[in-house]
């Protein structure tokens, strides 16, 4: 009997693909545990959720939306809306990145605390991102921001220096331009 | 009709509206009401098994037997989580299931209660889909839903987790209605131009190749009707499946016998050098595919499923046709005989030659003995001796579950229950019971390994209960075989923990649980043995002690290809195979 190299009892990872971060929408029926029911999904399959936001939209017909942002390769993203399609409580799953032609939004809160100059200067960068201020004492702001991802991590890291404290972000959600709804 | 009932009697009402004959279960306080409205009723027969794990399997194995839904009832907290493997088991093998769980009373969840789990949280990845009620307006309608997600679309579990006051609580009834659901409308029809598309690219193979699985199975027996059509008309060669064994007959030319880590030589290297590959109900799992970036690396496959997610899950698809098979299929034959289609017989000619040749090296080949049984041979007087018998075939896992693929010739679909997908050990026996449940004159038998067979033996005791003959039939080889097998094969030969010590006396155990008990040592007495065991009227515990030492080829290493399988010592060599004019061609 030859002796057999491999150890293991599965074929080997395939070699990586080229992974992008796709943002999907999943409009589901508004019942317990339907939430759960989608990460659970992502995390007993080995998904990656970079952003996840939930709420209902369509109040009398007990419609969510939900928005998830993740990364995969092109098989994987087709496998993971397959796997979202499945569920029983999914109406449907539309794939924003690959339909293309969508906008993109977050908000983020972002507490500054200082005073003097770091304290001026953080009011005129705000101003310049058009964040508005929500709260404020002698020694801190809070400021509103929107817009996408990458603006709020500018603002975020600007912040940095000048007595950031927190910062709480609704994740991103996500529609389609023109006329014509999902 | 709409009626006023308590939750309890709608469990009834409904199970009986969706036609359903038998429920397994074990009561427990949870689910007391619904114990006392069956009591109450003669509609539904409950079988009481000795564990829930078992009634789980009997309901798959009902369920696979008939192609009805197959019901369960258990209790809350130890009920509900027994019954976990069974679902998991059904899930992975696309098995149409509805589970009834009771819970502690609605104003209690949470709490810790006495025998509480969070059944729901539990079971979500382990069924296809499942519901807590917690109002009794709903119960009907959840109850009716359940059937329609089971057995709709790709099969699958589905728990319905009813809390005690809602058994009690007083509502209206209402029978099942044709609403279309909210949500879930699984695709049936294929897109027809796909399965154009498919039919021309078949139509101009010159090394085609159908890979059927469970898919045509679940699809009913229209679909391996429509399957056995579509390969004779076609007059390409077929394999399959664990799960899909019976689709197509295993007496036919055409059929390579079973693929994958076990499968037949023939019908791994015709998946790896065939040009059309055409899968109808498979999923390219891990054990059929081998190494995956040289599976078939120079086809052009065809996927037919019901699950969209099936499709380029593993493997790169050319043409994805979701659909159900029987479906699919239909509209294949019709197109296929429409176009009037010119197959390219010289291609196809050296294409059967090469596999013959492939044939000639009898891959199943094993060096039989006349002093010890070996377990191959066990198979081959088995099936020679039941053939001709309505006979349904299960297995627990392990070597004895390989060989009863290869060596059982499988003829008709619903006649093999195994678990496939899940590989779990205690299936056979419970699955038995609920194939004899639901075929009563049969011979079922459970092809099984003495350690397996130990993980649920308690259920002989609900066969002997219910007057089931089934006949429990052991490869008694005192080893996890398969286990020793990779130990020897991949761990130096360093048995560990795989010797199957302090084994019971299956002869005194079998007539402890008041069946019968028979023991063979010699091949000369197997025949004799096998048919007494079929002519008992009785459960039996057959005892075939078979060698110790034997291993189950051919096999595809893990992580290896198809064409770099391994053949046991008795496979014919290859330059002995291989004819004058062969050699030409390698
Ligand atoms: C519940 C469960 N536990 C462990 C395993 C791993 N396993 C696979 S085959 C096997 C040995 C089976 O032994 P036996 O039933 O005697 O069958 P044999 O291989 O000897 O024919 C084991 C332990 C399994 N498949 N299921
Ligand atoms: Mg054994």
């Amino acid at each position: 009997m030859n002796a057999l190299p491999s150890s293991s009892h599965y074929p080997a990872a395939p070699t990586a693909q080229v992974a992008e971060p796709h943002t999907l929408t999943v409009l589901v029926d508004n019942e317990p545990g339907v939430l759960a029911r989608v990460i659970g999904l992502f995390s007993g399959r080995g998904y990656n959720i970079d952003s996840l936001t939930v709420s209902e939209t369509e109040h009398q017909a007990h419609v969510s939306r939900i928005t998830i942002v993740t990364t995969g390769t092109p098989m994987v993203i087709e496998q993971i809306k397959h796997q979202l399609e499945r569920l029983v409580p999914v109406h449907r799953v539309h794939d924003m990145t690959v339909e293309g032609r969508s906008i993109e939004r977050e908000l983020a809160m972002v507490k500054v605390r200082g005073k003097g100059e770091a304290r001026v200067e953080a009011l005129r960068l705000a101003d310049a991102f058009r964040a508005r201020v929500i709260d404020a004492t002698t020694e801190s702001f809070v400021f509103e921001i929107t817009g996408g991802s990458e603006k709020i991590e500018q603002f975020v890291a600007l912040m940095l220096p000048l007595g950031l404290v927190e910062v709480s972000r609704t994740g991103i959600v996500a529609i389609s331009r023109g006329p014509e709804g999902m | 009709m709409t009626k006023e009932m308590t939750g309890a009697e709608m469990v009834l009402q409904a199970l009986a509206d969706q036609g359903v004959e038998h429920i397994f279960g074990y009561p427990g306080g949870a689910v007391l009401p619904i114990y006392d409205a069956i009591f109450q009723q003669d509609k539904v027969k409950h079988i009481l098994v000795r564990h829930e794990q078992g009634a789980v399997h009997a309901a798959e194995g009902y369920a696979r037997s008939t192609g009805k839904v197959g019901c369960v009832l258990v209790t809350s907290g130890p009920g509900a989580t027994n019954a976990v493997t069974g679902l998991t088991d059904a899930l992975m093998d696309s098995i149409p299931l509805v589970c009834i769980t009771g819970q502690v009373p609605t104003h209690l969840i949470g709490n810790d209660a006495f025998q509480e789990c969070d059944t729901v949280g539990i079971t979500r990845p382990c069924t296809k889909h499942n519901y807590l009620v917690k109002r009794i307006e709903d119960l009907p309608r959840v109850l009716h839903e359940a059937f329609h997600i089971a057995a709709n679309g790709r099969p699958g579990p589905v728990v319905v987790d009813i809390p005690k006051d809602i058994q009690f609580a007083k509502g209206m009834y209402t029978g099942p209605s044709n609403i279309r659901h909210k949500t879930y409308h699984p695709k049936v029809k294929g897109d027809i131009d796909k399965i154009k598309a498919a039919v021309e690219l078949m139509a101009g193979a010159k090394r085609p190749l159908f890979y059927t699985g469970g898919g045509v199975i679940n699809s009913g027996k229209e679909a391996s009707h429509l399957l056995r059509e579509l390969v004779k008309m076609t007059g390409y060669p077929i394999t399959s499946t664990l799960m899909g064994l019976g689709a197509f007959p295993a007496a036919d030319p055409q059929w390579l016998g079973m693929l994958g880590m076990h499968g037949t030589y023939e019908a791994n290297w015709a998946m790896h050098d065939c040009d059309v590959m055409v899968c109808i109900g498979a999923r390219f799992d891990d054990r059929i595919t081998g190494r995956l970036d040289a599976f078939s690396p120079g086809s052009r496959k065809i996927h037919v499923d019901i699950d969209a997610s099936s499709i380029n899950k593993n493997v790169k698809i050319d043409i994805g046709i979701v659909g159900d098979c029987a479906h699919v299929l239909e509209d294949m034959t019709r197109l296929w005989r429409a176009s009037n289609v010119q197959t390219d017989k010289p291609a196809l000619a050296s294409w059967w030659k090469q596999i013959d040749k492939w044939r000639a090296r009898k891959s199943l080949n094993f060096k039989n003995s006349d002093t010890i049984i070996k377990p191959q041979y066990a198979l081959q007087r088995l099936y020679d001796l039941t053939k001709d018998k309505d006979t349904y075939i299960t297995t627990e896992v392990g070597q004895h579950q390989m060989w009863a693929a290869q060596f059982y010739n499988f003829q008709e679909p619903n006649r093999w229950m195994t678990s496939g997908g899940l590989g779990t050990m205690g299936y056979g026996l419970p699955a038995a019971v609920g194939v004899q449940m639901a075929h009563p004159g049969s011979l079922v038998i459970d092809i099984a390994g003495e350690a397996s067979v130990l993980m649920t033996m308690q259920e002989i005791s609900t066969a002997v209960q219910y007057r089931l003959p089934i006949k429990i039939f052991i490869l008694n080889n005192q080893y996890m075989g398969m286990v020793r097998q990779w130990q020897e094969l991949l761990h130096g030969g360093r048995y560990s923990e795989s010797y199957s010590e302090a084994l019971p006396d299956f002869v005194k155990l079998a007539e402890a649980y008041h069946a019968v008990g028979i023991r063979c040592t010699k091949p000369s007495e197997l025949d004799f043995a096998i048919k007494e065991m079929i002519e008992v009227d009785k459960p039996v515990i057959f005892d075939c002690m078979v060698d110790q030492a034997e291993n189950c080829f051919p096999m595809i290493p893990s992580g290896k290809a198809h064409n770099e399988m391994i053949l046991g010592d008795s496979a014919v060599a290859l330059d002995e195979a291989i004819t004058e004019e062969g050699k030409m061609l390698v």
